[in-house]
């Protein structure tokens, strides 16, 4: 890696906007670019609409897909990011975050990818967090047609769920329920024409092993039995102690809403994107590390996200780790502190993955 | 002793070398540095520079940038816009035979003629980099998977050579017998013109981002690895089946930049903590020019004697280093 020597310049965060036409990426993104927060943005965007254009660091940029020669399918990156950071390291001190504008159709990955597989764009810049603006209104729909509608929201670390004036609370329920079924680890918002806190969507850490876990309250501090319920989960839950005191729903289960008697349209779909929640206590790492490997080898086209906390045997510290598709970091964290219980959890949020086989082959990693 | 005269660039420099014996500095923030006795500065783009290069006569430089402006800047600092592609980044840029101007953005690569008027040649996926052919009025674009050539006086369907991958800058060899180009992947790709024949270059552990062809264009110094790697280019087969040279290994940090001397087999290497050395390719003889700085060598480049080499960091470290 060429950053290690030099690594005296700080990374610049990218924010990445996804979102189908028409849900209000352009509405936030004109609410980041003209309310008085005191930073300066650089922004890509797929094509000028109607982005305030006053900004002499609004680029626009051909959505370019390369494939990586390496033999992975899954190893794509965005050629015309890593030209355009590049770019705009040339007069670096003119801004302090850049944000990326997908178009609506536009798969994340190969976005993210770019700021872990492209190492000129990695020692510049890193990436913050995937925000997803969904339109409650039309979002069922998109996802009965679409598989990015579901991978935008699959990808997310934040998920602003936005037009609620425009629909009944009921529909709203129901849109909140898909979208937890699909990725209940993401922070949701839900808002009007983008109303929000920017510190809500900025400067998130998302993919900072540092802050992994801070970000996620139910992953982190609830112990929530999400590997209690299976993909055939119809049974009646008891979420009654599950729920907390401040305001939203937190999700507990992998794919069930506090409805969770109701038809999964995720069973019946032929695109759906499912989460899994693995949980041990003290693993093997002469185990796991082999298996996390060749999992992310294997199935690394249907992972879209993953991340961990990790106990090892005889290891006082904890560890955490991160993935999209094949790409896997994981670094040592802090000390494990002692009310803490010594816990490994693991999260994949994916496409067509084998929940049986990924809990025992997960089981198998437990430390002796 | 080489003497070290430093000039604040205070900006990315994009560029560095020699304008008629005058050093110059293009820099990130737009602005053109000569430096003649005192500094002077023209603003040759208002938002910023994307790329420079010298024209073919090393008379002018031709810059491009942020506001979609190509200019021609004359060593007076005396400035003419050459052609426009409102709100597009042009950060592609080569110069070729009799004042031709090669610039590309997206996936369409224009030709400038000298006499003004403008060709445009389009593809279907991002262009990479540019380069005229040594002789004829041919431009070679690096694009995904490969590269077409076009002659740029003909409506002519271009001569592709297909290589699977990314194709991100374009050279040809002074000679006019081989077209090489850099990829996403650490390597280096090249044909031989007269056969197609294809080349690999690889084993780099980071990205080639800067080469240099040595006098007569025996040698091609890259960048992207520990030491400058020079792959030879005479002979009859070129690099096939050869070791190339590695001049100036470092164990702590990574060549970032590369400049051959003009009359000499000797090349400036630059590294990413700053320091600039010396190379001579038949002993591997290393002479220190820049101590460690802040930040990567970015540019550099030599005046027409081989006396002097004007270098840039990417910080805005910026300076000449004489030989004499």
């Amino acid at each position: 890696m060429s950053q290690t020597q030099d690594a005296a310049v700080e990374q610049i965060p990218v924010t990445v906007l996804t979102g189908y036409l028409g849900s209000g990426k352009t509405t936030l993104l004109n609410r980041i670019l003209t309310e008085n927060h005191g930073q300066r943005y650089a922004v890509i965007v797929n094509e000028f609409g109607e982005v305030g254009i006053d900004n002499d660091l609004l680029v626009e940029s051909d959505e370019e897909i390369f494939e990586m020669n390496n033999g992975c399918i899954c190893c794509t990156v965005r050629g015309d990011l890593i030209r355009t950071v590049q770019n705009l390291m040339k007069r670096r001190g003119s801004f302090d975050a850049i944000i990326v504008e997908t178009t609506g159709v536009a798969d994340p990955a190969p976005v993210a990818q770019t700021f872990f597989m492209d190492d000129d764009v990695r020692a510049k810049a890193k990436l913050d967090a995937v925000i997803a603006v969904v339109d409650a209104r039309h979002v069922l729909q998109r996802l009965e047609d679409t598989e990015e509608a579901e991978d935008q929201i699959a990808f997310a670390d934040v998920i602003l769920l936005n037009k609620t004036d425009l629909v009944t609370e009921e529909e709203l329920a129901t849109v909140e329920a898909r979208i937890r079924a699909i990725n209940p680890y993401a922070v949701r918002h839900k808002t009007e024409r983008c109303a929000i806190d920017l510190k809500a969507v900025l400067d998130r850490g998302a993919f900072d092993l540092d802050r992994i876990l801070s970000l996620d309250p139910h992953f982190l501090e609830h112990g929530h039995h999400e590997d209690e319920c299976g993909p055939d989960c119809d049974h009646d839950h008891d979420h009654g102690h599950h729920h907390h005191a401040h305001g939203h729903d937190h999700a507990h289960d992998h794919e069930c809403g506090p409805d969770c008697d109701h038809d999964h349209h995720a069973h019946d779909t032929p695109h759906s994107v499912k989460s899994i929640s693995l949980r041990q206590g003290d693993l093997d790492p002469n185990m796991f590390f082999p298996w996390i490997n060749q999992v992310t080898q294997i199935q690394g086209p249907n992972i879209l996200r993953l991340k961990g906390i990790l106990a090892f045997k005889g290891d006082p510290q904890r560890y955490v780790v991160q993935g999209v598709h094949m790409i896997v970091e994981g670094n040592h964290q802090r000390d494990w502190k002692a009310d803490e219980p010594r816990e490994s959890r693991l999260v994949f949020i994916g496409r067509d993955l084998d929940f049986e086989a990924l809990k025992d082959s997960f089981n198998a990693c437990v430390a002796e | 002793m080489p003497t070290l005269a430093p000039v604040d660039a205070q900006s990315f420099v994009v560029r560095a070398g020699f304008l008629k014996d005058v050093p110059y500095f293009a820099l990130g923030d737009g602005d053109l540095c000569f430096v003649e006795g005192a500094e002077s500065r023209t603003k040759a783009h208002k938002a910023g520079l994307l790329a420079a290069v010298e024209a073919e006569d090393g008379n002018s430089l031709i810059t491009s940038g942020d506001d979609g402006k190509i200019m021609q800047i004359s060593a007076d600092g005396s400035a003419e816009m050459l052609a426009e592609r409102p709100r597009k980044w042009i950060d592609m840029i080569a110069a070729g035979p009799s004042g031709a101007i090669g610039f590309a953005s997206g996936r369409t690569a224009w030709v400038r003629m000298p006499d003004g008027k403008e060709r445009e040649f389009t593809h279907e996926r991002a262009v990479g980099g540019l380069a005229f052919a040594p002789k004829g009025l041919k431009l070679a674009v690096a694009r995904y998977d490969g590269v077409s050539v076009w002659f740029a006086n003909a409506d002519a369907a271009p001569t592709d050579y297909e290589w699977k991958g990314a194709h991100l800058g374009a050279s040809y060899s002074p000679d006019g017998k081989y077209l090489v180009t850099t990829m996403q992947e650490n390597a280096l790709h090249g044909w031989r013109l007269s056969d197609a024949q294809d080349m690999r270059m690889s084993g780099y552990p980071s990205k080639v981002k800067s080469w240099s062809w040595s006098q007569k264009g025996r040698y091609l110094a890259t960048s992207g690895a520990q030491a400058a790697i020079c792959w030879p280019f005479f002979g009859k087969t070129g690099p096939m089946g050869q070791n190339p040279l590695q001049l100036g290994t470092r164990g702590d940090s990574t060549v970032s930049c590369v400049a051959c001397h003009p009359k000499e087999d000797v090349v400036a290497v630059g590294y990413l903590d700053g320091m600039i050395m010396m190379c001579r390719f038949e002993d591997n003889g290393e002479v220190l020019l820049r101590r460690p700085g802040k930040s990567a060598v970015s540019a550099m480049g030599w005046d027409k004697m081989g006396l002097r080499l004007a270098f840039g960091t990417e910080e805005g470290e910026a300076g000449t280093i004489s030989l004499i």
